[in-house]
């Protein structure tokens, strides 16, 4: 054996061993996508407008509190996500006004009429907050699907700038892992200033018909309902909360008083500095514990209160739970909503891999008969390229982390067609030298040179559109590009280096006048 | 062995009745598609799909009334073998602002109230209306881009006017498929949209493996008139056509046949695709790049002292 040749054999031997050492064994090396795994993908956009509205929220809040004793008479209306105007200011406080307005207007931009003045938040600075919100939207959900315990998750920013993919494979309880990864889980700790009453007008009565602008009306569950739907009463509570979810140090199941389910929560220390100070400010009134809006209990302040907490409410042992976990987890910064769902059980899952696996084997199978039946024994040579190429696109696979999909298993069975075609490129073209009257050796030397530009030129043109196609596609199609891009990236190497080397190794054996092709 | 030994079909010499049979074909298809419209899959147009696996055989009737209550145009039908007990329930898009979610939960919460038995729900997809307009419109980027792409690249390699024979080929057969997936009532889905890109590689594929015959004949052949070279070339390859598309058109067909429900409608596709690709490289490319690049081919042998360049590059 030439030593040029020797070399070759040891290098297809080397890559074959690698490439089996890579995906074996299968089960546990190959990385299955969710239509064969099983499992939920989720695409969701985030309500930015949501971020953005509390800043606007917030700053009119402080302003408004600003103005109650700088100028009584002039009113705050918040009038959009970005926008508010403040009313009748006097013309002869107009100094005065602006005066209060350094610390606002780096963020928003003021345009005056008579009295009125319109602040609006400048673009730069909202487009920062709708990012912000978004990758905070994206750590949060990330934390939440960690403590899940989720194996592999996709957790990633989608096609447009305010969406969100997240990608679970294996989760067989998806309402449950949509309801965590959703819940906005805002805690607020809120002083009540009246309630409950049954229903707002009620509460909005009580007031005289009007609702002061530093309190609003929040639904709450109704102390002591223990039924699957507990009824809903009305408490009017301070706008600004003395404690919220962002000073939390943990929250962990716990029991209330008369061991039913609660979530216990304790606060950094920060937190429990305000929160002492508060409780001890109000004792006898009622604190509010309020989840997204909503008044959970509304307990009697005894004492002075550090640091700890409790949440109660009609909860089951799973409910307390995921409360935890999302209040853990921290709060959403905005509101989210489902684009697009795919779930996958995992029935399906394994009836498509059993499916596919029968139609790849089948399709192999075939191919493989009709090869050594139309050529004989280099027939041979074509089934152990086109096994190579198999053994080469599934090594590469695992040591690429690359996934594994339905439609990618359909890009296994054209791999196979790719195979052959270039086998029979090959072969067709020896055949054809053969019939000019050249010895066997120079046939099969100019059948691999001549066809070795048409088959660059085929691959090429395949690989444009796998490129597009990877491109294109989320999941199961970017698994079909991938297979069918390694595909054919090993098949050049072992339709031309592979066959060709067996070829030559025949022939440098013994002098060869007959082809058997 | 062979099939065919020197084959020698005078394939030119019927480039305008080809042209005109798959004028036919593509007119009666964009038909199909105009007056049937093309159904949209929800991946394009949004909405609802569950496929439910009941644990016992349940009445077609008793699975249709339990729906009754819920609006819209619903289709109800049994998936895959009938022994599966397995049925497909699709919701059509709902308004932007709804909550994609409910439509599935009507549908689960319908099925229990009718106590038609226990059931496990396979597969569940819902894609709001957002994400249908985006899918669409990668859908038809992906398909352009890359005929694109590969136009260039086949212009860089050979002639502008093979250019244009494989793109008019590739764009005859993703016409001649789709007209077909809509007569046989196969709804646009992302996998399809999959299968019709191969496809563009695969024609392109054949197309340039004659056209590279072409290439390496017009250097050998260089008084020939460029007619009898490519006919010249279609034929030399036209073994390796035949035994590839058949291959291939087989093994596509074990996937048709074993490969489940859900890679059914992608193996048709591509099964449409082999046949009219193979068909289109034969016929259309070679006419197609015949008639554009006949005024090339008389100047350059009028002027024979220039030579093809490398590559056959375009010569002018």
């Amino acid at each position: 054996m030439a030593k040029n040749l020797r070399w070759k054999v040891l290098v297809i031997l080397g890559v074959v061993a690698l490439s089996v050492f890579a995906f074996y064994p299968p089960g546990e090396k190959i990385r299955l996508g969710l239509d064969l795994k099983g499992g939920v993908h989720l695409v969701m956009q985030v309500k930015t407008d949501d971020a953005v509205r509390i800043e606007t929220e917030t700053a009119s809040d402080r302003l408004r509190e600003a103005l109650r004793t700088a100028i009584p008479g002039a009113t705050v209306t918040v009038s959009g996500p970005t926008e508010f105007r403040v009313d009748n200011v006097p013309p002869d406080q107009d100094q005065a006004f602006r005066a209060l307005l350094v610390d606002i207007e780096p963020t928003f931009n003021r345009t005056s009429g008579a009295g009125s003045y319109t602040l609006a938040m400048r673009p730069n600075i909202a487009n920062q907050l709708r990012e912000q919100a978004v990758d905070q939207a994206l750590q949060t959900i990330d934390r939440r699907v960690n403590e899940l315990g989720v194996a592999e998750p996709v957790i990633a920013r989608h096609t447009a700038a305010d969406q969100i993919l997240v990608q679970l494979p294996g989760v067989t309880d998806v309402a449950r892992a949509k309801e965590i990864i959703r819940s906005t889980a805002q805690l607020e700790l809120k002083l009540v200033d009246q309630g409950p009453f049954s229903d707002e007008a009620q509460a909005r009565q009580a007031y005289g018909g009007n609702i002061p602008a530093d309190l609003q009306i929040l639904p709450g569950n109704s102390e002591g309902a223990r039924t699957a739907a507990p009824g809903t009463v009305y408490y009017v509570v301070r706008r600004v909360a003395a404690v919220t979810g962002r000073d939390l140090r943990n929250a962990r199941p716990s029991l209330d008083d008369n061991n039913r389910p609660a979530v216990g929560f304790s606060l950094n220390s920060e937190g429990a500095t305000r929160f002492g100070n508060f409780t001890a400010a109000n004792i006898n009134r009622r604190l509010g514990i309020v989840l997204d809006n909503r008044v959970y209990s509304a307990p009697n302040i005894n004492s002075r209160i550090d640091n700890e907490g409790i949440i109660q409410g009609s909860f089951t042992n799973q409910e307390v739970a995921d409360l935890s976990l999302v209040l853990r987890s921290g709060a959403l910064p905005a509101t989210l909503t489902y684009l697009e769902e795919r779930t996958v059980g995992p029935t399906l899952g394994a009836e498509s891999i059993r499916a596919g696996v029968t139609a790849a084997i089948g399709g192999l199978l075939f191919v493989m008969l009709f090869m050594l039946f139309y050529y004989r024994i280099a027939g041979f040579n074509a089934v152990t390229s086109i096994v190579v190429n198999l053994i080469v696109l599934l090594g590469l696979m695992s040591y690429l982390g690359a996934t594994m999909t339905l439609p990618g298993i359909a890009g296994f069975i054209l791999t196979i067609g790719m195979g052959v075609d270039s086998n029979v490129l090959i072969f067709e073209r020896i055949k054809e030298e053969m019939r000019t009257a050249k010895g066997v050796k120079q046939a099969v030397a100019a059948g691999f040179d001549r066809v070795f530009l048409t088959i660059l030129d085929t691959h090429v043109a395949s690989l444009i559109a796998a490129a597009f196609l990877f491109q294109f596609g989320t999941g199961p199609i970017r698994g079909f590009a991938t297979t069918l891009t390694i595909g054919l990236l090993s098949n050049v190497f072992t339709a031309v280096f592979v066959s060709r080397t067996m070829f030559e190794l025949v022939l440098s054996r013994r002098q060869v006048t007959k082809l058997s092709i | 062995m062979d099939f065919l030994k020197n084959p020698n079909f005078n394939f030119i010499q019927w480039r305008w009745h080809a042209l005109v049979l798959s004028l036919v074909v593509v007119l009666s298809g964009l038909a199909v598609i105009v007056t049937r419209g093309l159904p949209l899959g929800i991946d394009f147009s949004g909405g609802t799909l569950i496929v439910v696996k009941f644990e016992q055989e349940v009445a077609e009737d008793a699975v249709r009334s339990s729906l009754e209550a819920i609006e819209g145009d619903k289709v109800i039908q049994p998936y895959g073998d009938a022994s599966e007990h397995e049925w497909l329930i699709r919701l059509p898009q709902v308004a932007a602002e709804t909550d994609i979610e409910q439509g599935g939960q009507s549908v689960l919460n319908a099925l229990n109230a009718a106590n038609l038995g226990e059931y496990e729900v396979l597969q569940r997809d819902s894609v709001g209306p957002v994400i249908g307009r985006d899918l669409q419109l990668k859908g038809i980027y992906a398909t352009l881009a890359s005929i694109l792409g590969i136009t260039a690249y086949i212009a860089l390699r050979f002639r502008f006017a093979f250019a244009i024979g494989a793109i008019a080929a590739t764009l005859h057969d993703i016409l001649v498929t789709v007209a077909f997936l809509a007569f046989f009532g196969y709804e646009l889905s992302l996998n399809i949209v999959a299968a019709i890109l191969t496809i563009t590689g695969y024609s392109v594929n054949d197309t340039i493996v004659i056209f590279d015959r072409v290439r390496e004949n017009l250097r050998s052949m260089r008084r020939e008139p460029l007619e009898l070279i490519v006919n010249k070339s279609v034929n030399q390859t036209l073994s390796r056509t035949i035994i590839t598309a058949g291959t291939t058109f087989f093994a596509v067909m074990a996937l048709f046949l074993f490969g489940g429900e859900v890679l059914e409608g992608f193996a048709f596709t591509m099964m449409v695709g082999i046949v009219a690709g193979t068909y289109s490289t034969v016929f259309i490319a070679s006419a197609i790049a015949i008639i554009l690049g006949g005024k090339q081919a008389k100047g350059r042998s009028a002027a024979s002292t220039t030579k093809a360049a490398p590559g056959g590059r375009k010569a002018s």
